[in-house]
């Protein structure tokens, strides 16, 4: 086994674990960071792929936004002064199968499928070709894209604002 | 060496997990780390085949665009968890029932 190979079995197991223990803790607060080494993990993979501009944003939109939320989430939802912040399970026998029968199935097609694959050629850096697609061949998408953002932010504004002054 | 299966067998059971805490907790907030844990694996899977394969960078775009897509679904899907909590004094999903009752 190579270096990066040794590299590659920590990060996922790392990655893996970390998920484990967000859908399996009873406290919401170490759910909510051991996401934050989930999505960390992720982003090594991103770079272990050769994608360092997505390794980048999985870092400051994921880390730096949706895990914040996420925890105003869970702060807010609860009294500040109960602090056992815990969660309920149920019906966890048909999820579990549910979701070894996922797991079955996706194993078995990334395993069984012969992947027509190219050779693989060197990472080289990505921001300036994605810039480059993004003002070209993706304006639509893009622009379609700023226009989804507005409407959440209007209406995540309008469904959270007091219903007093409505 | 790791080749596109390992990668794959990565994402399928980040994408497992996630299954298993959307269809098991009762919390609503909860719930949306497992959505998360889901789009993520399916990033991954994006991701390594635009490197595996000779289509350039299109999936690495696609990538982008569901991190916006997600995004802007934790920002609603909050904002939905926070009126139902002001409404119901419960974020427990098995208790906001009113529509049925």
């Amino acid at each position: 086994m190579s270096f990066f190979d040794v590299m590659f079995c920590i990060v996922a197991l790392v990655t893996v674990g970390s998920a484990a223990i967000v859908v399996l803790s009873r406290s919401l607060i170490y759910s909510a960071f051991s996401l934050l080494f989930t999505f960390f993990g992720v982003a090594i993979i991103y770079v272990f792929l050769g994608a360092d501009f997505l390794a980048a944003t999985q870092v400051l939109i994921y880390v730096g936004g949706i895990l914040i939320l996420l925890l105003f989430g869970v702060m807010l939802t609860h009294r500040l002064y109960n602090l056992n912040l815990k969660t309920e399970t149920f019906q966890l026998i048909p999820g579990m199968l549910i979701a070894l029968a996922v797991f079955t199935s996706l194993a078995l097609s990334a395993t069984q499928t012969r992947w027509k694959l190219v050779t693989q050629k060197p990472a080289e850096p990505t921001t300036e070709a994605i810039g480059k697609l993004f003002m070209g061949e993706y304006l639509l998408p893009f622009e379609i894209a700023s226009i989804l953002l507005l409407v959440a932010l209007i209406g995540a504004a309008m469904l959270v604002r007091r219903r007093s002054d409505a | 060496m790791i080749t596109l299966q390992h990668y794959l067998l990565l994402s399928a059971a980040l994408f497992s997990l996630g299954i298993f805490g959307v269809l098991t907790r009762k919390n609503a907030v909860n719930v949306l780390m497992g959505i998360e844990l889901i789009l993520n694996s399916a990033n991954i899977n994006l991701i390594a085949f635009s490197r595996y394969s000779s289509h350039g960078l299109d999936g690495q775009m696609f990538a982008v665009f569901v991190i916006v897509v997600a995004a802007a679904e934790v920002a609603v899907a909050l904002a939905i968890v926070l009126t139902m909590y002001r409404l119901l004094k419960t974020v427990s999903l098995d208790q906001a029932d009113t529509l049925r009752r």
